[in-house]
């Protein structure tokens, strides 16, 4: 198995960290990981992506051209990445703030309403979470007690008594993925 | 099995130096490896293992406070990017004259200048070729993941010291911020008084005992007789590297009609060129220089008789392509794919590029 995600949207959402639970979730799960960052002067408000690759082999580059999953949280990311999820491929966004949606017919095509989830939970913060959640309903590629084993691994240990919050946010992401399009067969 | 991690390969970097014993630590900041020194403050081994951690007031000042604490036979390091190793390089130089052993990193980005804080490898031939004035050579060690990272602090403290010589860990910004999977030594005590008087104390200034002569660091001879013998010194320390050091790593190389020759995080993209190439049915290979001084012509020049062509893939507009033409001697073709100024290519690109050209 070997997964290969794209996860981007503006700096400020979570992406990065959203990225490192799933690495680290990874490397509970005795998988191979890497997590390769957009960096440079990126700030919040501004564009932030970041690449994780989970795998059973060892992986070669962390730099890539196509994605397995693209998990898309912004307009400007939905224009660069939709092209890049392989045929086949899963493509997964948050419709907030999208006025151009997906079109492609060889893509599974995946939505949740992050943004308005977590202000219902009353806690925006939760969002990266809930889309975690989502992802991981779509493709069940890390079991859920290994994301916790992640979340205790990558929080420090002062934020601890977060975990369950982000749990719970988890979730909510996974009872709301919805299906918006399967990938036609033979495209 | 040591501790297992899940880290930045700038973050490993001062994880290995701690735990290998590393004596001090001198440098300044700069994207794209600031995480080097941000972690050891974090960290504050001071406390710990007593290893010194100084944010000096330039790179020309921490690769100079790098010059007199390696000169008291400590284990000291630095690290940088690619503007900030320019500005070292009159150290760089001294050391290497003044035969003194030190760790020295660049995390490379895109020049010329001040250029971007993106990866590149644009720095090759300053690391392999001198950079510095003087004819001198770091031994160059090129990580391709982040337990390399960690693993060749290590191993490049042990160079620099069998060859009295600074060695340089030429990353780039891609390794510098990947996070992998690493497994940590355990922590090893730094060297006492002691031991340093016991492994250099022929050439360390550890204060004169009665009885032997001055141990005197410097790299100015005004005899240019003896300076002669001095440059000869070093030479044979080189050739003496060439013999014992070089390393590599051949992948997929025994039936290949076409090899890549790429190194550091090029080389991980390469890994996947080779599986799309091969899943097409061209057989491709990869020969990875692990050291890029001493370079291993050896296995190129093996390989240049029974291949049909050699593409060097490099984040740069062509520097290691001289070293695979020098070997290969004209016996294949060899042709240069590259991206400069902070554009790394993808596994696809360099595919394409493969099949352009050959």
């Amino acid at each position: 198995m070997t997964e290969e995600i794209i996860i981007a949207g503006f700096g400020g959402q979570g992406v990065l960290s959203m990225g490192k639970i799933l690495a680290y979730s990874g490397v509970m799960q005795d998988q191979e990981v890497a997590w390769f960052p957009s960096y440079g002067p990126e700030m919040r408000g501004g564009t932030a992506n970041v690449t994780v690759i989970l795998s059973d082999e060892r992986i070669s580059s962390p730099i890539l051209h196509e994605f397995d999953t693209a998990i898309i949280l912004n307009q400007q990311s939905m224009t660069k990445f939709e092209s890049r999820v392989k045929p086949g491929g899963t493509l997964l966004y948050d419709p907030n703030g999208i006025l151009h949606h997906p079109t492609r017919k060889d893509i599974n095509i995946l939505k949740v309403e992050g943004s308005r989830l977590a202000v219902e939970m009353g806690n925006p913060l939760t969002f990266n979470m809930i889309v975690l959640g989502a992802f991981l309903k779509a493709k069940p590629v890390i079991k859920l007690e290994n994301v916790k084993k992640g979340l205790e691994k990558s929080l420090p240990e002062r934020h601890h008594k977060l975990i369950p919050l982000n749990l719970t946010a988890i979730e909510i992401g996974q009872e709301n993925l919805v299906v918006v399009q399967i990938a036609e067969a033979g495209c | 099995m040591g501790e297992l991690r899940l880290m930045k390969g700038n973050e490993v970097i001062a994880e290995a130096a701690i735990r290998c014993g590393c004596d001090g630590y001198f440098g300044y900041p700069i994207t794209p490896q600031s995480e080097v020194m941000e972690t050891l403050m974090t960290l504050r081994p001071w406390e710990s293992t007593g290893m010194v951690v100084l944010q000096a007031e330039s790179e020309i000042a921490s690769i100079h406070m790098v010059y007199g604490a390696a000169g008291a036979g400590k284990r000291v390091m630095t690290s940088s990017s690619s503007p900030g190793i320019s500005l070292m390089a009159e150290g760089i130089s001294y050391i290497a004259g003044a035969e003194l052993p030190c760790v020295i990193v660049n995390v490379q980005r895109g020049g010329p200048g001040l250029g971007t804080i993106q990866p590149s490898q644009a720095d090759y031939n300053q690391a392999t070729k001198g950079g510095g004035h003087g004819d001198y050579s770091l031994l160059v060690l090129a990580p391709a993941s982040v337990q390399e990272m960690h693993d060749f602090v290590i191993l490049g403290f042990e160079l620099a010291f069998k060859f009295r010589n600074p060695v340089m860990i030429l990353a780039d910004g891609v390794i510098g911020q990947l996070m992998e999977k690493v497994e940590l030594i355990d922590q090893r005590p730094r060297w006492t008084n002691e031991q340093i008087l016991e492994i250099s104390g022929e050439w360390a200034t550890l204060g004169k005992p009665s009885g032997r002569k001055k141990n005197i660091i410097t790299s100015l001879e005004l005899d240019s007789y003896m300076m002669e013998k001095n440059n000869l010194r070093l030479q044979s320390k080189y050739s003496q590297m060439k013999a014992e050091e070089v390393r590599y790593e051949a992948i997929a190389c025994e039936d290949a009609d076409y090899i890549l020759v790429a190194f550091g995080s090029a080389a991980r993209i390469c890994q996947k060129t080779v599986q799309i190439a091969r899943k097409k049915g061209v057989k491709v290979g990869l020969i990875r220089p692990i050291t890029l001084f001493p370079f291993p012509e050896k296995i190129i020049a093996e390989y240049a008789t029974k291949v049909k062509g050699f593409l060097s893939v490099e984040f740069n507009a062509g520097q290691m392509v001289n070293d695979i033409r020098l070997a290969v001697n004209g016996k294949t073709r060899v042709e240069y794919f590259g991206r400069m100024g902070g554009i790394v290519p993808t596994p696809d690109e360099v595919e394409t590029a493969l099949e352009q050209r050959f």
